[in-house]
């Protein structure tokens, strides 16, 4: 293990957990081993910003690193206003009880829904620029001349002959009062930020150093794993532990929540050997009788509910539909999804009579505080979170039930630090799934294959209604819409049409929804792009040129963009189609184009895509371009395998051999082309997501004919003829 | 008490001879660089090199190894120096979360060892990790670079 000593605020901010793992929290720190002992009386400059005498320059960041780069593009973004070395930059999560003891003086620590960069810009980009005047201030009245005629560049303040460190004057400037208003940068004369500059949490990576929530211990900590009722929503009957008690390592058995066992052991090996031996009686009732095919059924009633939740609105599309020359109508489906994290739900959890203390991965560290003091019963006060980094979230980890069940499980063992660690089996078997929906889209085209009105009912389930039900508008789910929107700037809908009703059926299934990587934007994409495919085609028209008919601007700019790049409409290889896709989701504008070939055997071969982003500003290029990457696997993944369904009130997929995932051997090589109009912020961790299975359907149905509407596709028999 | 071969030392453990190797690893010898993923030797997150050979070690017990050399990716790096693969990890920035990347570098150093020049086809047969991240391309691009380095 790796000691990474801990040094002033930082001390204050971890010390629980650096104390007492005797570990780092995973920063890389390259220059630790120097100035430790003054370095214990180093004051912040302001909440963000921590300079050593070393010059070494401490980020804080409050939302979390799961892979998506936020903290590198927000350091960046600090870095750029105060006008640091970036080679001297290292960085430090605060604890969410710091946050509240703060006043909350780091906002919010929620990461999800791309919001990690666009929402905090301003106030991060502020907290580097305040300090750097700050510092500037302290070297002007060392040297008692004009702050105004000093200079700064790299982490060296200059005047005329003279030059001081940051690391000199750091000590004086944290002594003044910071600057009422600052002016933040022309994004034009950025130097760190907006370039494609190396992530910061990289080496500890590929040494297997980079400590996890599953790789965490403390001394004397012992392991304990969870079986929850199989059908979600059940409760706990019973259990018989006399054989597992007698299991080598057992440490105690106990019920929680009244709907799970838990088996705690010195290790996860034991107490998983020792859980299998348990046997359990469940209260399922009549949830045990629930079928995908009783889901489906539901959802397909809804397709022609009267009842309805209408999110979008303009003219009179029934009307226009009915009038219209050519009436075209299809209805689709998207399953449920599992987010499947690379590591496993875990948390740590510590309690004693007037403290708990948790250390885990989480999207949210508030959240996961209120976790915490829920089931601890201590005040939020008494209660804090350590961060660690992320084995992936894609929105699983914005909820805290794996937190609430470690917390409840040390409490039963005040003072013994429990690691908590589901099986990828419970994992897989208690999320909040992707949700179920379907929809039902009608258009109308007159003479001359004008698109005159259209309809899209969507029937299905609610995350709201399952999650949040207090946020809920009259009943209403307004995340159902999302990239259907109307307007605003996170998720509209990009198509001007003189006659649409876009609304929708709630159907909710027991089975918990929840908020997965792209949320209601993925199958909204499916419908809408897949449908003004069927649309063109029915008009006798070609897809790009038929869209760009209706397409605002900003929305036609980026598809246009990726048509350009990829070729669109010159000669393709013997057998090789393109599918295309746009949206805007999480505040940007993304376009998609799918090369494909599909053999006569009905093998689908995706040999290359082509990505348009406008994200407004660009903060990190190369990552932005994993990010697009990335989505297509996680896109694709979905589109090709992803499926979860229900048997007895139970999730049938249990591990990755029955819930399969998108393997190198399948990825497509992914071209990234960054249109960015620097006159907004943008997300980019989502919504490319959304173009993937679109555009790659568009080209299977160009390929064979046939129109896929029914995922994933690995239910579907490509095979000429079939 | 039965003893392991693991990076150069024979190191002491009390697990019972079923155990997989995978939670001897990182439960009695703390080696915590090698990942739990599936537990059923499909995601490759938990892969070590078993005499020189990419072996998932979810799927081994801990007994079937006893007289074996155990390579993990703690001992990859020498002197501090990281291996060709890890530096071309680093270079081209290929790690997202991070959580399948030690079986990702594991994998493809026995990869490069058993064949310096691997074309795409051989990556797709070796490399058959999941990364939910999906840095698939990067990984790809990072084994074509440590090849040529
Ligand atoms: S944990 Fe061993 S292959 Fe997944
Ligand atoms: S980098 Fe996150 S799972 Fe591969």
């Amino acid at each position: 293990m790796t000691i990474h000593t801990s040094l002033g605020r930082r001390n204050f901010l971890v010390s629980s957990a650096a104390v007492a793992g005797g570990f780092s929290l995973g920063f890389h720190v390259p220059f630790l081993d120097d100035g430790e002992a003054n370095a214990q009386a180093v004051k912040e400059l302001n909440a963000w910003v921590v300079i050593h005498p070393d010059d070494k320059v401490v980020i804080r960041i409050a939302r979390s690193e799961m892979g998506q780069g936020t903290l590198t593009g927000l350091c960046q973004l600090v870095a750029e206003e105060l006008e640091c070395d970036w080679n001297k930059v290292t960085w430090e999560y605060p604890t969410p009880g710091e946050n509240l003891a703060r006043n909350r003086v780091w906002k919010n620590f929620s990461t999800g829904g791309s919001r990690g960069i666009r929402e905090s810009n301003q106030y991060v980009r502020e907290g580097g620029a305040m300090a750097r005047e700050m510092l500037i201030a302290a070297a002007a009245s060392q040297w008692k001349v004009p702050a105004a005629e000093c200079s700064v560049a790299n982490g060296v303040i200059t005047h005329k002959d003279k030059k001081l460190t940051y690391g000199a004057v750091a000590a004086a400037a944290a002594q003044l009062e910071p600057p009422k208003e600052v002016k933040l940068k022309d994004p034009k004369d950025w130097k760190i930020a907006g370039k494609p500059l190396k992530r910061l949490d990289t080496v500890d990576k590929v040494t297997g150093k980079q400590i996890y929530g599953m790789d965490y211990t403390m001394p004397g900590m012992l392991v304990a794993t969870v079986r929850a009722c199989p059908v979600i929503g059940g409760k706990l009957k019973s259990f018989d532990a006399a054989k597992a008690e007698k299991m080598p390592g057992v440490k105690k058995i106990l019920a929680i929540d009244g709907n799970a066992v838990v088996v705690v052991a010195d290790t996860y090996w034991h107490a998983q050997s020792a859980l299998a031996a348990v046997t359990s009686e469940w209260d399922v009732g009549e949830l045990g009788k629930v079928q995908q095919a009783t889901i489906n059924a539901s959802l397909k009633e809804g397709l022609d509910a009267t009842e309805a939740f209408v999110g979008n609105k303009a003219g009179d599309a029934k009307a226009a539909i009915a009038g219209a020359a050519k009436k075209v109508e299809a209805t689709y489906n998207f399953p449920y999804q599992h987010h499947v994290t690379m590591e496993p739900m875990n948390a740590t959890a510590r309690y004693t009579a007037d403290k708990c203390e948790v250390w885990c991965g989480t999207q949210n560290g508030e959240a996961a505080l209120a976790a915490a003091s829920e089931a601890s019963g201590l005040p939020v006060g008494k209660c804090d979170v350590y961060k660690l980094l992320l084995g992936g979230g894609f929105g699983r980890r914005g909820r805290s039930d794996y937190v609430r069940q470690a917390v409840l499980v040390a409490k039963e063992m005040p003072g013994t630090p429990i690691k908590l660690i589901w099986s990828r089996e419970e994992d897989m078997t208690h999320c909040q799934y992707h949700p179920i929906t379907m929809a039902k889209l009608t258009g109308g085209l007159d003479a001359q294959g004008n698109l005159v009105g259209l309809q899209i009912r969507i029937s299905g389930q609610s995350i709201l209604a399952s999650l949040l039900p207090q946020n809920l508008q009259n009943g209403m789910d307004p995340v159902v819409f999302q990239g259907l929107m109307q307007s605003g700037v996170e998720a509209a809908y990009g198509y001007e049409l003189p006659n649409l009703l876009v609304d929708h059926a709630m159907r909710n299934p027991h089975i918990t929804a929840g908020f997965w990587r792209g949320v209601n934007v993925n199958q909204n994409a499916v419908y809408m792009e897949c449908f003004m495919d069927e649309l063109a085609a029915a008009a006798g028209q070609d897809p790009l040129a038929f869209r760009l008919k209706y397409l605002k601007p900003k929305w036609a700019a980026v598809l246009k963009a990726a048509c350009d790049k990829a070729g669109y409409g010159k000669p393709l290889p013997e057998g090789h189609f393109h599918g295309i896709s746009q949206v805007m989701g999480y505040g940007s504008y993304v376009a998609g184009v799918a090369e494909v070939s599909v053999s006569p055997d009905g093998t689908l071969k995706i040999h290359k895509i082509t990505a348009a982003t406008n994200p407004g500003h660009v903060v990190n290029p190369a990552q932005i371009e994993r990010q697009v990457a990335g989505s297509f696997v996680y896109g694709l993944s979905a589109a090709l395998y992803g499926e979860i369904t229900v048997k007895d009130g139970v999730v049938e997929q249990t591990n990755f051999d029955s819930y399969n995932v998108m393997r190198i051997d399948e990825m497509p090589q992914v071209e990234t082309v960054l249109v960015p109009t620097h006159d907004f912020w943008g997300g980019v961790g989502e919504p490319t997501i959304a173009v993937a299975a679109p555009a790659v359907l568009n080209a299977i149905a160009k390929a064979t004919g046939k129109r896929v509407r029914n995922l994933p596709l690995m239910n579907q028999d490509l095979k000429k003829g079939a | 008490m039965a003893v392991l071969n693991v990076n150069g030392k024979a190191l002491d453990h009390n697990a019972e001879p079923d155990t997989p190797l995978l939670w001897v690893l990182r439960e009695q010898l703390g080696l915590t660089g090698t990942k739990y993923g599936c537990g059923i030797s499909q995601c490759g997150s938990c892969t070590v090199h078993v005499d020189g050979v990419a072996t998932r070690s979810c799927g081994v017990p801990v007994s079937a190894v006893a007289d074996k050399k155990i390579v993990t990716v703690e001992a990859l790096a020498a002197n501090g120096t990281l291996n060709k693969i890890q530096q071309a990890w680093v270079a081209l920035d290929v790690p997202q979360c991070g959580y399948c990347q030690s079986g990702m570098v594991m994998a493809a150093t026995a990869l490069l060892a058993a064949n310096p020049k691997p074309t795409d086809a051989d990556i797709d047969a070796a490399m058959t990790n999941i990364c939910r991240c999906g840095t698939y391309q990067q990984v790809r691009e990072a084994i074509h670079a440590a090849a040529k380095a």
